[in-house]
């Protein structure tokens, strides 16, 4: 490396060095820290207080043993996709559609954002009155005189999990959409010329020309989506707290639920330790491939 | 500008330090209750307390056991602990006690003779680690009660049922007649409340036990417990149009007469009493289901956390004794719905469902219950169990079954 030429590299930029002292120190101590005796106290017994009484992997099988947790992983897998696929794909279209200099695009802009100013729990409680066959959408079309109509995702076990996506949708797409739209303004105006001079259909200049221009702008919303993923807990509380029965429960509330509810520490550790190790297998190679490439380079 | 919040706030401590030894002893105390029976009943210990001319201070913790217990045991486990807390006797602190955070209160038990006046003598028991007294029972809650509406049965043209086989033959007429048979929220803990409620009537009080306190497994896979898991399906069929989450919405079915009956705790009659129904008359109460008249000694306790201030230990001590003195125990009792603790004190004015409960207690046909049986982990496994059970009809018993061995397998 070019830089161990220069021995007072470590003195340069002192100052800056100084003040991210804090934020290092907060990094190193509550999330590595933090995590480490997570994962160490998973291999314990620990009930109610954490103690050190190694039991190697009984906590893990224990877990993967568990239907309520298999249950879980695959609706964290149906949630996820769902959501990556569709706030990606819906999020860019409305982006390329208000980025056709239409009129009232402010306004358009803010109507489709505000869900987003909600928090997840309001999210989860709107849509669980909408969702809701006595009160909210089924109840509306069978006043309209389609009295065999039939829509309650929230009551039926097998379809649950895709009437939390929906609300997700309804809150997260906004954001994605104004990410997508930032990102296609910094396209120069130059590129959409020269590819109209080309005789380049429209659709073909996005598919092939915009969105590759727009790899960092995927990869941020990439990364939001995916953490807002793995961490789904409040929208299923609010709108379901995991039921009916145990159909829509997620990772996280396994986690929650174990630690606190059932007083078992030891398991609720790893089920988080199984959900960083989710995380890491997604995360490493793509931080490899993304940052590992550039040093050499 | 920093000196002077500096200085202003060096002022509140200051004046905090000359308060605190004037007034009387504040004493902090966390529980649950909440609903409007209940915080009328927690009213009647305060009053008691604050006439000893120390001051209740209301850490109320609205939600339901499952969000205050947390709350207080972290708070407890974080060194900032309250003065007293309340907790289902059983197990739920029992780790809290291990870890020496709790304070023992054997020397004001004997110098006030519990063991003599507490009653049933389980009760304490549960109270009881290592032959060391940490809590003070104040009430007996019973889960094995079957709530129904006469008017549903009228409604239907049947007689109410005298028990729970009556009812399960009367599903199909109810259920022509547009009524629930029997309601079942969708909480989990309602579910696997109801199931031990069934194993308790239909299995007998010796099914029960070898179960929850021997965790025998075999036993839970055999044919005996392959009856209560028939009877369960049952309910579960009985059940299946209720299309609420809260107890007390399930309870309020029962009480409008939507749904012909409810397997509910105690607590339920506070409902009813509420929306102004008579016992008897508007709806019937059958313990044990009407099949094993057992009543379960569940209940609510106070625990103390051990405190380093002297006062505060002992304005402890004074309401650790406030709580057993008779006048209070009738009057918090009454309107919480629940049975004394102590057998000499005067409950003429109980309803008839009380009076039922009482008879069985002065009979001494009590048992423990799940919470003092099984650790929180266990129950929590038992809830996730029976939550999907009740709440899939394509889970087969046998399956079901087998699940169930295999927790008490593991139970501890």
């Amino acid at each position: 490396m070019s830089n161990s030429e220069r021995p007072n590299q470590l003195f340069r930029n002192l100052n800056a060095k100084i003040a991210s002292i804090p934020m290092v120190l907060t990094a190193l101590v509550v999330f590595v820290g933090g995590t480490a005796w997570t994962v160490l106290y998973s291999f314990t017994n620990s009930k109610l207080l954490p103690r050190l009484n190694f039991v190697g992997l009984d906590q893990y099988h224990r877990l993967w043993a568990t239907p309520r947790w298999l249950i879980s992983i695959e609706n964290l897998l149906i949630y996820g996709v769902i959501s990556l696929v569709f706030s990606l794909v819906i999020g860019f279209v409305l982006a390329a559609l208000l980025d056709q200099k239409i009129r009232f695009e402010d306004t358009f802009r803010t109507i489709f954002l505000y869900p987003f100013a909600l928090s997840f729990i309001v999210t989860g409680l709107v849509w669980q009155w909408l969702l809701n066959p006595d009160f909210g959408i089924q109840r509306v079309v069978r006043d309209l005189g389609w009295t065999s109509f039939s829509f309650d995702p929230l009551y039926n076990s097998s379809i649950v999990i895709y009437g939390i996506s929906i609300a997700a949708l309804w809150q997260g797409t906004g954001l994605i959409m104004c990410l997508m739209l930032a990102g296609l303004r910094g396209i120069d105006e130059d590129i959409w010329k020269a590819a109209r001079v080309d005789g380049i259909p429209m659709w073909k200049t996005y598919l092939f020309i915009v969105i590759p221009m727009m790899r960092p702008v995927f990869i941020t919303t990439l990364v939001i989506i995916a953490a807002g993923i793995v961490k789904v807990y409040d929208l299923v509380v609010a709108q379901t707290s995991g039921g009916p029965g145990i159909a829509s429960e997620v990772p996280a509330k396994y986690v929650y639920d174990y630690m606190f509810f059932a007083q078992n520490l030891g398991q609720g550790f790893a089920a988080s330790t199984m959900m960083l190790l989710s995380v890491m297998i997604v995360i490493v190679p793509w931080a490899y491939l993304e940052f590992g490439g550039r040093r050499r380079g | 500008m920093r000196y002077k919040i500096l200085t202003a706030a060096f002022a509140a401590t200051v004046a905090l330090n000359f308060a605190g030894p004037a007034a009387a002893t504040d004493l902090e105390v966390t529980h649950w209750w909440t609903s409007g029976g209940e915080a009328a009943a927690v009213a009647e210990l305060a009053k008691a307390f604050d006439a000893t001319g120390n001051h209740w201070v209301d850490g109320a913790i609205a939600g339901s056991g499952g969000t205050a217990r947390p709350i207080m045991i972290s708070r407890i486990t974080g060194g900032d602990p309250m003065g007293a807390t309340q907790f289902n006797h059983g197990r739920q602190a029992e780790e809290l006690v291990q870890a020496g955070l709790m304070r023992d209160l054997t020397d004001i038990a004997t110098k006030d003779k519990w063991t003599e006046i507490v009653r049933p003598k389980s009760l304490l028991d549960s109270c009881t680690i290592d032959g060391k007294i940490y809590c003070v029972p104040v009430n007996i809650h019973s889960w094995q009660w079957l709530w129904l509406s006469n008017e549903a049965f009228q409604k239907a043209g049947l007689p109410v049922p005298k028990d729970w086989n009556e009812l399960v033959a009367d599903a199909p007429a109810l259920e022509k007649a547009g009524i629930i048979p029997l309601a079942v929220g969708g909480q989990a803990w309602q579910a696997s409340g109801a199931f031990d409620v069934l194993m308790a009537a239909t299995g007998g009080t010796d099914t029960f036990l070898k179960v929850y306190k021997d965790k025998d497994a075999t036993f839970a896979a055999g044919p005996e417990i392959a009856k209560v898991f028939k009877a369960a399906d049952d309910a579960r069929k009985m059940a299946k149009n209720t299309n609420v989450q809260d107890w007390n919405q399930a309870t309020n079915l029962v009480i409008t007469g939507k749904a012909a009956g409810q397997i509910m705790g105690d607590w339920a009659q506070g409902e009813f009493q509420v929306a102004g129904k008579t016992a008897g008359k508007d709806y019937t109460c059958l313990p044990g289901l009407g099949l094993n008249e057992v009543i379960a000694t569940g209940g609510d306790a106070f625990y103390f956390p051990l405190l380093k201030d002297a006062d505060k230990s002992k304005a402890q001590e004074v309401l650790a004794e406030t709580l057993l003195d008779p006048k209070t125990q009738v009057a918090f009792n009454l309107k919480k719905g629940s049975l004394p603790v102590r057998g000499d004190v005067d409950l003429n004015a109980a309803n008839d469902c009380m009076k039922k409960g009482l008879a069985i207690l002065a009979k001494g046909a009590v048992m423990p219950w799940t919470d003092q049986l099984l650790s929180q982990d266990s129950q929590k496994q038992k809830e996730d169990l029976f939550s999907e059970f009740f709440a899939k009809p394509d889970m087969t018993v046998e399956e079901a079954q087998k699940r169930f061995a295999a927790i008490i397998a593991s139970a501890d």
